[in-house]
């Protein structure tokens, strides 16, 4: 059969669910732009134009949530990015081969903890009465420290357990490449005298610099769109003020409150961010670097 | 680097081992400690943990943590739900992806490029949470399991892994000559890739099979009936919305006591119910990190 139609049909289900789950949706954003009513449907709810935006810029939660979801995801982004990149060096520079197995195996591990666990495992550790960590604090004759009800601390926490959790599974990428490297290049080196130190700096990490700029520029895109899971399950009254981000307010208004318009144009203007940020972020790595993603 | 070995590691190289052994070494403990130490207090006197004393090892060994789960009938509802989810939900993964990352790795498909295309578009164009709460709800899927398996049924980046090993490990003479005995697509599927396909039925299954275990966020959106409940739900009912009730009412000592006790054991279940709702995916682990990085390795080849 010439042009394999029948192939077609292969992709007949994946097609279907994605249209109904996934174009459709997308069709639906309009209700950004309408009062959105249940009973009259999408098309016969009312147009309102920018309506819904004016009121959320208008709204006192508007600023500090975006504000919020950009300080998250810019201080996740920067203090876990060159964590994965110099543990990938320092494993592959490692010279005992089993115990780096051994590492490699301890270090993924977490990565498939879910959320839900890993939060319960924050709460448990940092519980002020009967955690752990407060526990070693006052046997040391200090105060408990409530650190969840900290908002000061909130981010920090936030941050660095997520470290915890994807450090050894975001530097696989990255050991991957790794083995590309050309041993021609650390012979040469070696034979003009460089240290090991000097090889890792100036052969690996320059060799690593593609695919660096490439998972930067896909996590500048995302940068608004930081989870929704791990905020929204970290969150309680004391700490609400740095966690409340773009994706758990959608979710409050949208779902709990039933202001789904409101909730679809808060949205819809987080996805215009990301894309915008996308494009640029590509553009400059683009002209400075000469690796883009397109 | 078969030279380097010949060679004399000068002094500095010595240095620049042993900094990166502790380095690596302290890195190793900050991980392995936390989920050491989960293990070991599921399996301690509530009141020790409660007071520290459980360090390097259990300390007044005792289940008491898994009997207080097992009672739990909310979380063995939910451990149930979940399998099922997971076991159902992989399953129609599995079906929907692989027929379509085959059809997308053949060059001769002439519809390849719009179709990938078309999946392309998701990764970067999305409807957003209450579009797709509206569909879900006008489709009739609110509150059933279909919810929170039917719209993620394809995920593309999986699919695209799928694909990228498709077009690298099936060879396209084989189809030809396949073809010349009279072999359509259809029968070359089912009797030829399929069967050639094992590593990568593995890698899908346990990508999706971990997503729809510890995905909570699906179950929070369009599952109001508790008795359908994922396992993720459940839990986090327990770990993260239980407070605890202080009642300000004057106790003996006695009481005062048993209180005490009783409030370190609701505490020290959580370990144990860590535990259990790690065990499917614990129980697979060693057995499958090898896939899990090839699938990531796969993933990574520009497609």
């Amino acid at each position: 059969m010439k042009g394999n139609w029948d192939l077609l049909f292969f992709c007949l289900p994946g097609i279907i669910l994605t249209t109904i789950y996934h174009y459709i949706p997308i069709y639906g954003v309009q209700i950004a732009f309408r009062n959105y009513k249940a009973k009259k449907g999408i098309w016969g709810s009312e147009w309102v134009g920018l309506k819904n935006f004016e009121r959320f810029f208008n709204s006192a939660q508007a600023w500090p949530t975006i504000r919020n979801t950009l300080v998250l995801s810019a201080y996740s982004l920067v203090a876990s990015f060159p964590v994965a990149v110099i543990l990938a060096l320092l494993l592959n520079s490692f010279r005992h081969k089993r115990y780096r197995k051994v590492i490699q195996a301890v270090t993924y591990a977490p990565h498939f903890i879910s959320t839900v666990v890993m939060c319960g495992m924050l709460i448990l550790f940092l519980s002020p009465r009967l955690g752990v960590v407060n526990t070693v604090i006052k046997s040391m004759g200090g105060e408990a420290i409530n650190f969840m009800g900290k908002s000061y601390m909130w981010r920090h926490i936030y941050v660095w357990s997520g470290i915890w959790q994807s450090m050894g599974w975001s530097s696989v990428i990255y050991f991957a490449a790794l083995s590309g490297v050309s041993p021609e290049y650390h012979e040469a080196a070696i034979v003009d005298g460089a240290t090991k130190f000097q090889r890792v700096l100036h052969i690996d990490l320059p060799f690593l610099a593609p695919t660096m700029t490439m998972l930067l520029i896909l996590n500048c895109g995302s940068i608004l769109s930081i989870g929704f899971e791990k905020a929204y399950a970290l969150q309680n009254d004391l700490n609400m003020g740095v966690s409340e981000i773009i994706s758990t307010y959608v979710y409050k208004v949208g779902l709990l409150n039933r202001d789904i318009s409101f909730s679809t144009a808060i949205d819809l203007f987080n996805s215009v961010v990301n894309s915008i940020l996308l494009i640029t972020v590509n553009a400059i790595t683009r002209r400075i670097s000469e690796n883009s993603l397109w | 680097m078969e030279v380097s070995k010949h060679l004399k590691r000068t002094r500095q190289d010595v240095v620049y081992d042993t900094i990166i052994f502790i380095i690596l070494t302290f890195v190793l403990l900050i991980v392995a400690y936390p989920l050491y130490f989960v293990i070991i207090s599921s399996f301690s006197d509530p009141v020790a943990v409660a007071g520290g004393k459980v360090v390097f090892f259990p300390i007044g060994f005792t289940l008491d943590g898994y009997k207080e789960v097992f009672k739990t009938s909310t979380v063995m509802r939910g451990f149930a739900n979940s399998l099922l989810y997971t076991a159902l939900g992989v399953s129609i993964n599995l079906a929907v992806t692989m027929p379509t990352a085959y059809a997308l790795s053949r060059k001769d498909f002439l519809l390849r490029k719009p179709i990938t295309l078309f999946y392309m578009v998701t990764m970067f164009v999305g409807g957003g949470m209450m579009p797709t709460y509206i569909v879900i709800r006008d489709t009739g899927l609110l509150d059933t399991m279909w919810a929170l398996i039917l719209p993620g049924a394809l995920g593309v980046y999986n699919m695209i892994v799928a694909r990228t090993f498709f077009t690298t490990n099936i060879p396209q003479e084989l189809m030809e000559a396949a073809k010349l005995d009279g072999c359509g697509n259809t029968r070359f599927f089912f009797y030829i890739v399929l069967p050639l396909s094992g590593a990568i039925t593995a890698i899908l299954f346990l990508y999706y099979g971990v997503g729809h275990w510890n995905s909570y966020f699906s179950a929070l959106l369009y599952i109001n009936d508790r008795t359908k409940w994922p396992l993720q739900l459940e839990l986090r009912n327990i770990l993260l919305l239980n407070s605890v009730n202080t009642t300000s009412k004057v106790m003996t000592e006695a009481e005062l006591k048993e209180k005490e006790r009783l409030e370190a054991l609701k505490e020290m279940m959580k370990y144990s119910l860590i535990i259990i709702s790690s065990i499917p995916v614990l129980v697979i682990y060693p057995f499958v990190q090898r896939h899990f990085v090839k699938g990531v390795m796969i993933g990574s080849v520009k497609g």
